[in-house]
């Protein structure tokens, strides 16, 4: 053979290669669906904010109206200082529960999580119906306080009511993030602390608080975001001071119609989540997010290291000062009872809301009492005879259902696809699956909105579908990658050797093995979607309704004990799918 | 120069040096339930020993540490400190230092960090601090890594680190947990050198934890056997090793060939073991006992050679160990072997051979 033959294979071969770019072509249909359904949408509406109506020419207006005017201002700081209160208040409840919950031995944990996850099921109109129920005037609280002759207590349509809702909508996610990180902390460094002299509140800030910190910051960081897009639970249970910038976007489009000034505001709903996440990722690495530990060893620079041991340090001062005659009051029987109690409480928080609901489902009152003044199925016939209520449930049904196929099947062709690749790509497809997750619900719905709009998809079962994936997307992701890192691929090699061709060996191998993933992903897809009013309350129009939209529309216009019977039957439902799911998930006997 | 935390804490152990030990644990026990993890045990350590406690594991010496550094609470009895009573001291104001079976190096830490860690609880001036720590890398050969963070550390190196940052603050006593478990046996070896140096160059007071009985024979002034919750035997590594007093420390203390009987007394007024393999002249101090256990290690066996006891078997195995050759005899009908070490300069058997092994019967210890 001679040389120039063999220089021209050489360059062939490396044409080929660089074509085929190895496995990553599975994440193709992923990275094109979020690219048109997503990207451009989210890109566009970013652009329509700096562009004038009439003449299409650059301009700042819109964004100089929004901080000249008071209103808007308000709004918008009122959006921060909720998102930021949510967080914190998230972090400060949810962090004794998390420790509580991790030093646990595991069958114990698993049902106390179990118990901490039912308001993350729940539909978020399900929860907040709940909280108007229980904190209405005349709500299950205020009715136990005049029953005790106590003057009632304004609850709802203020601070309070938002915060209550927010907290106990955010407090799982916040826990369930900081969980993973503090069961992985070793507690006999706290021992050794200990033994090298360090008083139990040194022990534990300098050593595993500190070591919790990655988990605390991506709790902040979570539950910031997630609060900021907020609509359903300011708009119900709060008054007018707590109008969160997403309702501000909903307004201006559907009665104003006003697409450059809602793509502002969205822009600076935007900015806010992208600068805290440029932040985390400065001092934590966004890798820690997925449970990857970060590259950096310790954590943070020299200034910023030094300043943070000494905010600790002072923090062990403290609570050393504090918890020396709290102690003594209690003694040591009842100090060692504290965190079980709180901890308790907690949960019944969080469980309790959920369960207030059934009662009043079966009362035969027209009104919201509780106790109910007798039980009948009046409202579960009310909702099973209204031709709205039925349409909606079905519609809500199949859309989910077609929403979890193909959210599951683009996540778990993606998902394969990372796990194998070694591409320099690699991170930046990462970060494009999970960004459904980063940018505020309303963006990517706004964006859809004028998209569809366009299109005609607006009012549509496929529009609804397609919106519902790109938001479903990143959390089938996210839950099968987690399940396809730990995959044993040599598996797949030893299929080979014997026979299986690839796709023999991903049905018969690969698959069967990841199944516990591609459950989860189905059902986290299926309850997003289930779930979902963002998209809906804009693409989902007259009768082509779904259960949440039609529940929202009841909501604002008057509560009624139908919606108490829908948010059972809705709840009935999601605890099916989750029975059923446990069920698939088992391995095969 | 010591600084003056450690002068305020050695004045005392001067002056009452030899009245004192370093530590007394009296009648110190702990129960869990119906379940005695330890029974009231007696134990004296005086200042500047290396004491091994040594035993299987769920013998007690886990338990006895962690009561020891306060980690665990007892039910009864006191730990004295130089004379002190510190048995309801809190652990982090009892002045002991613990090595971790796992190092437990704080992982958000750099190595000097980790080392300075003590020394900032104590309130220690940064200058001060600073130089202390300096001096405990360089104790340990770490000068370079001050710097990393643990787990950008070998496991040895980690380990130096762990060592460093106990001695660093001149702790009373210092406890070791199996410190060189998880690491291989070369390193294991070298690792005992350096912390019998550091015994040397510190005159800590040092109580070890271990199941391996070979590295308790290496570096101990003294071995304290447990087995079954309670201490077995204590002494020596040559006491333990030349005379056991239960057929238990005898077997787990180097290897043993152990045959048990009835003791009786010939014409002459020679002791006497009767068992199922023969009757064996015992050495002529031994106690008075109607029973009991003959110890006799394999390298007082000689295949062939001098004895007043004899016992006849076939070559089942020859182990070939480098500095040494072993011989496995199986006795009467191949239910019971012993070993035997090879006599230098004598080739070894071959296997089926019908041999004589015989010792002296002063070379054997009745035990229990």
């Amino acid at each position: 053979m001679s040389a120039a033959t063999l220089h021209h294979d050489g360059a062939f071969a490396a044409a080929r290669r660089r074509l085929r770019f190895g496995p990553l072509w599975l994440a193709a249909p992923g990275l094109a669906f979020l690219a048109v359904f997503f990207l451009f949408p989210v890109l566009r509406l970013l652009g329509l904010s700096v562009q004038d109506l009439e003449t299409s020419a650059w301009t700042g207006d819109h964004y100089a109206r929004i901080v000249a005017t008071d209103v808007y201002f308000r709004v918008l700081m009122s959006t921060f200082r909720i998102a930021g209160l949510t967080a914190l208040l998230s972090l400060l409840f949810g962090y004794p529960l998390a420790y509580w919950l991790a030093q646990l031995p595991e069958r114990q944990r698993g049902l106390a999580i179990l118990a901490v996850m039912v308001p993350f099921w729940t539909s978020y109109l399900v929860k907040t119906f709940a909280w108007m129920v229980i904190l209405g005037r005349t709500g299950v609280i205020n009715q136990i306080l005049s029953g005790t002759g106590m003057p009632t207590l304004p609850l709802l349509h203020n601070e309070f009511g938002v915060m209550a809702g927010m907290v106990h909508a955010m407090l799982p996610l916040a826990v369930l993030t900081m969980l993973p990180v503090m069961t992985t902390i070793d507690r006999r460094l706290v021992q050794a602390a200990e033994t090298l002299g360090a008083p139990p509140a040194n022990a534990f800030w300098l050593v595993y608080f500190q070591l919790s910190l990655p988990g605390v910051a991506a709790a902040g960081l979570l539950t910031f975001i997630s609060s900021l897009g907020f609509f359903i639970v300011p708009a119900l249970l709060g008054g007018p001071q707590q109008t969160m910038l997403a309702q501000l976007i909903i307004t201006q489009i559907q009665e104003m119609l006003n697409w450059a000034f809602a793509g502002a505001l969205a822009t600076f709903m935007l900015v806010a989540a992208m600068v805290t996440c440029w932040v985390y990722d400065r001092l934590f690495g966004l890798s820690s997010l997925s449970g990857e530990t970060s590259g950096r060893a310790g954590g943070g620079q020299g200034h910023l290291r030094n300043a943070g041991m000494k905010t600790l340090s002072a923090l062990a001062k403290a609570s050393a000062a504090l918890g020396g005659p709290v102690g003594r009051l209690l003694g040591p029987k009842m100090m060692d009872r504290l965190l079980p109690l709180y901890s308790a409480l907690v949960i019944v928080f969080l469980v309790a809301p959920a369960l207030v609901v059934v009662p009043i489902a079966f009362t035969t009152s027209p009104f919201l009492d509780f106790p109910p003044p007798g039980y009948g199925l009046e409202w579960f016939r009310v909702y099973f005879n209204s031709d709205l209520w039925v349409s909606a449930t079905v519609r809500s049904f199949a859309v989910a259902f077609a929403t979890a196929i193909l959210a599951t099947l683009v996540a778990g062709l993606a998902a394969l696809a990372l796990a194998r690749s070694s591409s320099r790509w690699r991170g930046a497809i990462f970060a494009f699956f999970l960004a459904p997750m980063i940018v505020p619900r309303i963006v990517i719905a706004v964006g859809l909105f004028y998209l569809f709009a366009q299109i005609g998809l607006v009012a549509t079962d496929l529009g609804l579908i397609i919106g519902h994936t790109v938001l479903a997307l990143p959390f089938a992701f996210v839950a099968i990658s987690a399940v396809v890192k730990g995959h044993d691929w040599r598996l797949d090699q030893a299929a080979a050797t014997l026979g299986a061709n690839r796709f023999r060996t991903l049905m018969l191998v690969t698959v069967p093995l990841i199944r516990g993933g591609l459950v989860a992903a189905f059902l986290f897809a299926f309850i997003t979607s289930f779930d979902e009013l963002t998209v809906a309350i804009f693409v989902s129009g007259g009768v082509k309704t779904t259960l949440p939209k039609q529940m929202w529309d009841d909501m604002i216009l008057q509560l009624n004990p139908t919606l108490a019977a829908v948010s059972v039957v809705v709840f009935a439902i999601v605890m099916a799918l989750l029975l059923i799911a446990e069920w698939l998930r088992r391995p095969a006997r | 120069m010591l600084s003056p935390l450690a002068q305020a804490r050695t004045a005392p152990v001067q002056a009452g040096a030899a009245a004192t030990p370093k530590l007394l644990v009296d009648g110190l026990t702990k129960r869990y339930g119906a379940i005695t993890a330890l029974e009231p045990t007696r134990l004296e350590v005086p200042a500047g020993e290396f004491l091994t406690l040594l035993g299987p594991s769920g013998s007690g010496k886990t338990t006895l540490l962690q009561m020891i550094c306060g980690l665990v609470e007892p039910s009864g009895g006191r730990i004295l400190i130089d004379g002190q009573d510190e048995t309801r001291t809190p652990v982090h104001k009892r002045d002991i230092g613990l090595v971790f079976q796992h190092y437990a190096l704080f992982p958000h830490l750099t190595v000097a960090e980790n080392i300075g860690f003590p020394l900032r609880m104590r309130g220690v001036a940064p200058a001060d601090l600073a130089r202390r720590v300096k001096d405990a890398l360089e104790m340990v050969h770490l000068g370079h890594l001050a710097g990393r963070f643990p787990k950008e550390l070998s496991g040895g190196q980690q380990q130096r680190v762990a060592l460093a940052r106990c001695f660093v603050y001149q702790p009373s006593v210092i406890l070791m947990d199996e410190p060189l478990g998880a690491l291989d046996k070369k390193l294991r070896e070298h690792m005992q050198y350096e912390i019998k140096r550091l015994h040397r160059e510190t005159g800590a007071t040092i109580i070890y934890v271990t199941h391996d009985q070979e590295e308790a024979l290496a570096m101990s002034d003294r071995i304290c056997l447990m087995n079954h919750a309670r201490i077995e035997q204590i002494g020596t590594p040559h006491d333990i090793y030349a005379r056991p007093k239960t057929a238990f420390a005898a077997d787990f203390i180097g290897v043993s060939n152990i045959f048990r009987g009835q003791v009786r007394r010939d014409g002459a007024g020679t002791p006497m073991l009767v068992t199922g393999n023969g009757s064996f002249r015992l050495s002529a101090d031994t106690p008075e006992r109607p029973d009991g256990a003959l110890v006799v290690r394999p390298e007082q066996l000689d295949i062939d050679g001098e004895g007043d006891n004899e016992v006849r078997g076939e070559v089942v195995d020859t182990v070939y160990a480098g500095s040494e050759t072993r011989v496995l005899v199986a006795l009467g009908g191949g239910e019971e072997t012993i070993t035997v070490r090879l006599r230098r300069g004598l080739a070894p058997p071959r296997l089926g051979e019908v041999v004589a092994v015989r010792w002296r019967a002063d070379a054997g210890v009745l035990v229990s």
